[in-house]
């Protein structure tokens, strides 16, 4: 990925900010000029809560150039209801179902050889169960 | 707008062309369809690629392929609309003619992607997918299709299996098609050992990108001469949806194919029961499945059932990918589309020798690219 693109990704790649309707109250990633369900102009600016579930996954064995297989490949279902495309990761492909409970996390996306600077972004792991306070 | 005729068609063969690049290809396919149309020339040159650019090193492919087959200084240029180019290229020279721009207009598709790596073509399919949200995080053409095969059979229940009759009848299809890359049958059972890509999706769910070039000449009803075998274009239609697989309200419903499918009928006053074949789309199986859905063939969801009623096979409800199609005769990329428009307007003259579907009248073409993101349908009649 060459720096202006990841540049202005860094919002939706850090912090998955999308936006809210003003009217209908959805919410949509990535931004767009008006809202894809009403067509409403006037949008906010809304942090998604990179909590979901797996809608749909696959195992990856050929890699497009820049990236190295095998790894999961996967829709996830937000809890605000829209669909997010990204890697699963902290997972062997055999845990993964459909409905797997998963948290956004940030992760190495992309390289650019040994003197390249590295592309970092959302990935998606597993719930991991809560330690109890002690 | 003026009825638009296709009155001459070139195709060359499907698969690996080592001794010829896009130039070869595309003026080979030109020339074939003028001569198939009497012609000398053409007012205007239409080409579908993709990839040109970024597996070639070569943009500005209407004019080499216009240069090559002595054209010039007709209007050219490019048609890219990924996987559709093919058939967005037919659209562009049927408008021209249909607007009175011109009497008489070439559209091709052509495609070289064997002069790229194999990793290098993969990144550049992914190119006609998000860039940002899709492209970027390692999403390949067949991961997406992947994922898209994966929820189908989760909101079915279908087993893997189920996919076969499309493979299966697609490969024997192109055994007798002498343009077709390949021409060997499969059985349902080495369908289901097939090695897989993506998991779901194994070798012979998916299609093979290769080169290829085809072409059709179109003209109006004033250059209709004596010797041409007509065939109108009754209806044609272009919609699109959202880029991102993952911001569609419905993923396994293709919007873009449903409503360029239902603006086409509309526009033919005809319905898919009054098609005699489907050339359909099939660079995955499961694409095969909702294609089938969303032009009203089937029933959300019962595409699999369809085809295992052999309704999909030559002599059933609804023939499809009657050459191969892109599963067997191959899929040149930006060339396929307008390959399914050749291959259709061959039924329809009933010069398609042993793949003849008996007594075709109307067909159906449709080509979708980036996952649905955009669909171009044709409706033709004899």
């Amino acid at each position: 990925m060459d720096l202006p693109r990841y540049h202005r990704l860094r919002a939706a790649y850090y912090r998955l900010q999308g936006q809210r309707c003003t009217s209908c109250q959805a919410v949509q990633f990535p931004s767009r000029t008006s809202c894809r369900i009403c067509r409403e102009r006037r949008l906010e600016p809304y942090r998604l809560s990179g909590r979901g579930t797996v809608y749909s996954h696959a195992e990856v064995g050929q890699a497009p150039r820049g990236f190295a297989a095998p790894y999961i490949a996967a829709l996830v279902q937000l809890e605000e209801g829209l669909l997010l495309t990204a890697q699963l990761t902290d997972v062997d492909p055999e845990d993964v179902v459909i409905g797997l409970p998963v948290e956004m996390v940030t992760r190495r996306i992309q390289e650019h050889g040994p003197q390249g600077y590295l592309v970092y972004g959302y990935k998606f792991r597993p719930i991991l169960p809560r330690r109890k306070a002690s | 707008m003026r009825d638009v005729f296709i009155v001459g068609v070139g195709q060359t063969p499907v698969g690996e062309h080592w001794d010829r690049g896009l130039r070869e290809l595309g003026a080979s396919a030109v020339r074939h369809a003028l001569d198939d149309a009497g012609m000398e020339t053409a007012e205007a040159l239409y080409v579908g690629n993709m990839l040109g650019g970024c597996v070639n090193g070569q943009e500005n492919v209407a004019t080499l392929v216009a240069d090559a087959a002595g054209l010039l200084p007709a209007e050219a240029w490019k048609v890219e609309a990924a996987c559709a180019s093919g058939g967005a290229a037919v659209r562009a020279a049927a408008l021209a003619v249909a607007s009175g721009a011109c009497e008489a207009a070439v559209a091709a598709g052509v495609a070289k992607i064997t002069d790229g790596a194999p990793d290098g073509v993969s990144a550049g399919l992914a190119t006609a997918a998000d860039q940002d949200y899709e492209a970027s995080h390692g999403m390949s053409f067949v991961a997406l299709s992947a994922l898209l095969m994966r929820r189908y059979m989760h909101e079915t229940g279908a087993e893997r299996e189920a996919f076969a009759p499309f493979a299966v009848v697609a490969h024997r299809n192109a055994a007798t098609n002498d343009k077709a890359m390949f021409r060997e049958p499969i059985s349902a059972e080495q369908f289901a050992g097939s090695a897989m890509v993506a998991s779901p999706i194994g070798i012979l769910d998916a299609a093979p990108v290769c080169d290829g070039a085809a072409a059709v000449v179109v003209c109006s009803k004033e250059a209709l001469r004596p010797h041409h075998e007509p065939v109108r274009i009754a209806a044609a239609s272009v919609a699109t949806d959202t880029i991102a697989l993952a911001a569609r309200q419905d993923v396994l419903w293709l919007g873009a194919a449903a409503v360029s499918a239902q603006k086409a009928f509309a526009a033919a006053g005809r319905g898919p029961k009054d098609m005699d074949l489907f050339e359909a789309h099939d660079a995955f199986t499961v694409i095969t499945a909702l294609s089938l859905e969303a032009c009203g063939f089937a029933k959300r969801g019962e595409a699999l059932r369809l085809a295992a009623e052999g309704c999909v096979a030559p002599g059933g409800c609804i023939p499809i990918s009657t050459f191969g199609g892109l599963k067997a005769r191959g899929h040149p990329v930006g060339a396929s589309g307008t390959y399914q428009i050749v291959e259709a307007v061959l039924q329809l003259r009933g010069k398609a020798g042993a793949n003849q579907v008996k007594g075709a009248r109307r067909a159906l073409a449709q080509s979708v690219g980036g996952h649905g993101s955009v669909a171009v349908t044709h409706v033709l009649e004899a």
